[in-house]
């Protein structure tokens, strides 16, 4: 079973991830476990998918956060993709899950995650991490730590240092 | 100055730790050159020609002496002895090697410097007037928002990864001396008839392949909001700019293709969720910035010093170098002076280890220890008294920084050129020798009057040639050099974009095309007119009559 970072823990990963087949229809459901499907899916198969219950969504970088925003309830985690690390939009699209729609629950960093841009997706809000898995978990955890001071407030600290460092003083 | 304090300080060293640690791992092969190569990028690092190039953040322009006599030690220890002011108001060191980066970042961290985003697809560093705080012409000194901006943008974390670089430019004068409409953004600090502090927001505009002047989309921008605005700005472009094409991936594309009106109602929606909320800039933050900005304990000076105006009166080359490279200060008695980069001979913008040192020497002495980096590639003393001028102008006379020449023609603005960059299509350095030789007589120089030359070697355009009165373009045509030349491009306020007068040229010829183009103007100069308000009168045509006389097209395309 592979591994992932979630809540600065290494932990087996208990979720199964699908895609769309290649000539785009849907791949089946498990029966049972934790099961995270495209958003297509998500949307296509919406009520089949509530009654089942167990299920995570993931976006990849040019779906939009507003598109399960109304949805968030229902999910056990939702995945953002990165599909190259260079690729910045799921930045955005988890500070607006976390900052403007409130979601509280698993929000996991799928794709091109090493570690160094694991911390700049830990502010952006999100809590787990499935490293690529070429790359060593460990290594990468230690990214979390690569900078312990931050100028602009971000999700996961919403104070800019401008209004702790007054406290400092 | 800004000055760190122990968590600056502490963000800068962990940026030194995490790019030894990521330099350590690329060399191990833990990292491949695909990852590693962005990574990099965001720390000044380029793969050049010859050598990596490290390009050094100067923020928005400013040094002190302490931090020049770094740089050149740092030329002297890690590079062959030199550096290269640019542009965009930082350094590069073209000869750096790989292994002693990280121990370079390390060195230019105890004199609180970095090369944090000066490359890369992020938020560059702010630009700004080299006049700042002293321009006799200024509405609010600019620096206290360009060091709030520069720490908003550092390592900010949603923005790290952007479509494509994303420059931020801020004047807070009268004239516009840091080109703020050909920046992503461009902010102009202004004052309303109460007295309050707000800002002006330009979106969109930039050189490059598609050249284009930014839009106003916020026309007055009250100042405790300008960190959650700029956050909704990026973030419209961070989602929305195009990735698929990275010619097409600046902003501006964006703006172009939203219309701009378009673009401001969206970041206008997106900033009413954030507006009000945390990253509000607070009074005490404004005032703990704008207190290391404050004015220095000028002297109390009568308006004029008596001993340097007769040193004018009786010396036509120091009143010569006084009339070009001394500039209006706010303060009687003071003068802000431009030490040229652009001796003939010497590539524009470069500067050996000793010139640095005494460079940071002449600083202490004249000039409160202060040291600013112009657009233009010169080096500016902010703090000099009148009476100082005339031993200031020997001593920079004697390291080669006295060319009388600031806003001449042959004050030519250059970037590095396919000599070393591995951007460039065609060399750039060469260009503008051979053009400062053509016009190496001083008198003629003065009668022409200000002229921007801009010379890019490639359409990255790092040496602006769009906004150039004459802008010079490297092309590269079947493998061979050639260079393609408009007129009529203009920075500051009125900016605009130059026209490509025609077919290009080779790269012997470029100076007796430039001397055509001078000689089509000074016959249709009325008194003492300036060059490019006689290009904006007669238009592109009779400057290309003259220069492609007797040629066929396909000759002058030969």
């Amino acid at each position: 079973m592979s591994q992932i970072i979630k809540d600065r823990a290494i932990v087996d990963d208990q979720t199964v991830q699908l895609r769309l087949n290649e000539d785009g229809s849907f791949a089946d459901v498990p029966a049972a476990g934790v099961v995270v499907v495209p958003l297509k899916q998500w949307q296509a198969q919406r009520d089949a998918l509530i009654a089942r219950g167990n299920v995570g969504v993931w976006l990849a970088s040019d779906e939009e956060a507003e598109d399960i925003a109304a949805d968030l309830a229902e999910f056990a985690l939702i995945a953002l993709d990165f599909p190259a690390f260079t690729d910045g939009r799921s930045y955005s699209n988890a500070r607006l899950l976390r900052d403007r729609y409130q979601y509280k629950g698993e929000l996991r960093a799928i794709g091109d995650v090493f570690k160094d841009v694991i911390l700049y997706m830990k502010r952006c809000g999100f809590n787990a991490f499935a490293v690529r898995a070429d790359k060593d978990i460990n290594e990468a955890f230690k990214g979390l730590d690569d900078f312990t001071e931050y100028y602009q407030g971000a999700t996961d600290q919403p104070l800019p240092l401008f209004r702790r460092r007054s406290a400092a003083h | 100055m800004y000055v760190y304090d122990d968590f600056d300080q502490k963000i800068v060293d962990q940026r030194v730790a995490q790019f030894r640690d990521q330099t350590r791992r690329y060399l191990a092969g833990e990292l491949t050159e695909d990852e590693f190569r962005p990574l990099r990028l965001q720390n000044g690092l380029y793969i050049q020609r010859h050598a990596p190039m490290l390009r050094v953040a100067v923020p928005y322009g400013e040094l002190n002496s302490r931090q020049v006599r770094m740089l050149a030690e740092i030329a002297r220890k890690y590079d062959r002895g030199y550096g290269h002011f640019t542009t965009r108001q930082n350094i590069q060191y073209n000869w750096p090697a790989l292994e002693n980066v990280p121990q370079i970042l390390a060195d230019l961290a105890t004199v609180q410097m970095h090369a944090i985003q000066t490359s890369g697809n992020c938020i560059r560093n702010t630009t700004s007037d080299q006049f700042a705080g002293v321009a006799h012409d200024e509405i609010v000194d600019p620096r206290p928002w360009c060091e709030i901006i520069r720490q908003w943008s550092t390592f900010h974390p949603e923005f790290a990864h952007l479509p494509r670089k994303f420059k931020i430019a801020v004047n807070g004068a009268a004239e516009d001396r840091a080109a703020i409409l050909v920046h992503d953004i461009g902010i102009t600090v202004q004052k309303n008839d109460a007295g309050e502090i707000g800002f002006a927001v330009y979106v969109g505009g930039g050189l490059g392949r598609t050249p284009v002047i930014g839009a106003l989309i916020k026309p007055w921008l009250p100042k405790h909001d300008l960190l959650s605005y700029l956050d909704a700005v990026l973030r419209v472009y961070n989602r929305y700019g195009r990735r698929d094409n990275k010619y097409k991936a600046r902003i501006k594309i964006l703006v172009k293709a939203m219309t701009p009106e378009a673009f401001g109602a969206k970041v206008e929606q997106e900033w009413q969720h954030t507006r009000g909320g945390p990253m509000t800039l607070t009074d005490a933050e404004i005032n703990r910035v704008a207190k290391f900005f404050v004015d220095p304990a000028y002297e109390t000076l009568p308006g004029d010093d008596a001993a340097f105006l007769a040193a004018k009166a009786s010396n036509p080359a120091f009143a010569r170098w006084v009339q070009r490279n001394v500039f209006g200060h706010k303060k009687p008695g003071y003068a802000a002076v431009t030490l040229s980069l652009k001796k003939t001979g010497v590539p524009p913008g470069d500067a050996t280890d000793a010139q640095m040192d005494a460079v940071a020497d002449l600083a202490d002495q004249y000039s409160l220890g202060e040291v600013r980096v112009s657009h233009e590639q010169n080096l500016i003393m902010p703090y000099v008294k009148q009476s100082d001028l005339f031993a200031l102008w020997e001593k920079a006379k004697a390291i080669g920084f006295a060319t009388p020449n600031v806003g001449l023609l042959t004050d030519i603005v250059c970037c590095p050129g396919g000599d070393f960059c591995s951007l460039a299509n065609a060399k750039s350095i060469p260009i503008a020798e051979g053009i400062q030789r053509q016009f190496d007589d001083l008198d003629y120089l003065f009668d022409l009057g200000e002229l921007d030359i801009n010379i890019s070697g490639c359409m990255n355009s790092c040496g602006h040639h769009h906004v150039g009165h004459i802008g010079i373009l490297g092309v590269d045509k079947s493998g061979s050099e050639w260079y393609q030349i408009s007129l009529g491009g203009r920075q500051g306020a009125g900016a605009s974009l130059g026209k490509v007068i025609g077919p290009s040229f080779a790269q012997d010829d470029v100076p007796g095309v430039i001397d055509q183009i001078i000689k089509v103007f000074v016959e249709a100069r009325e008194g003492d007119e300036h060059f490019i308000d006689v290009v904006d009168r007669l238009g592109i045509d009779p400057f290309k009559q003259r220069v492609y006389a007797g040629k066929t097209r396909a000759e002058a395309a030969q």
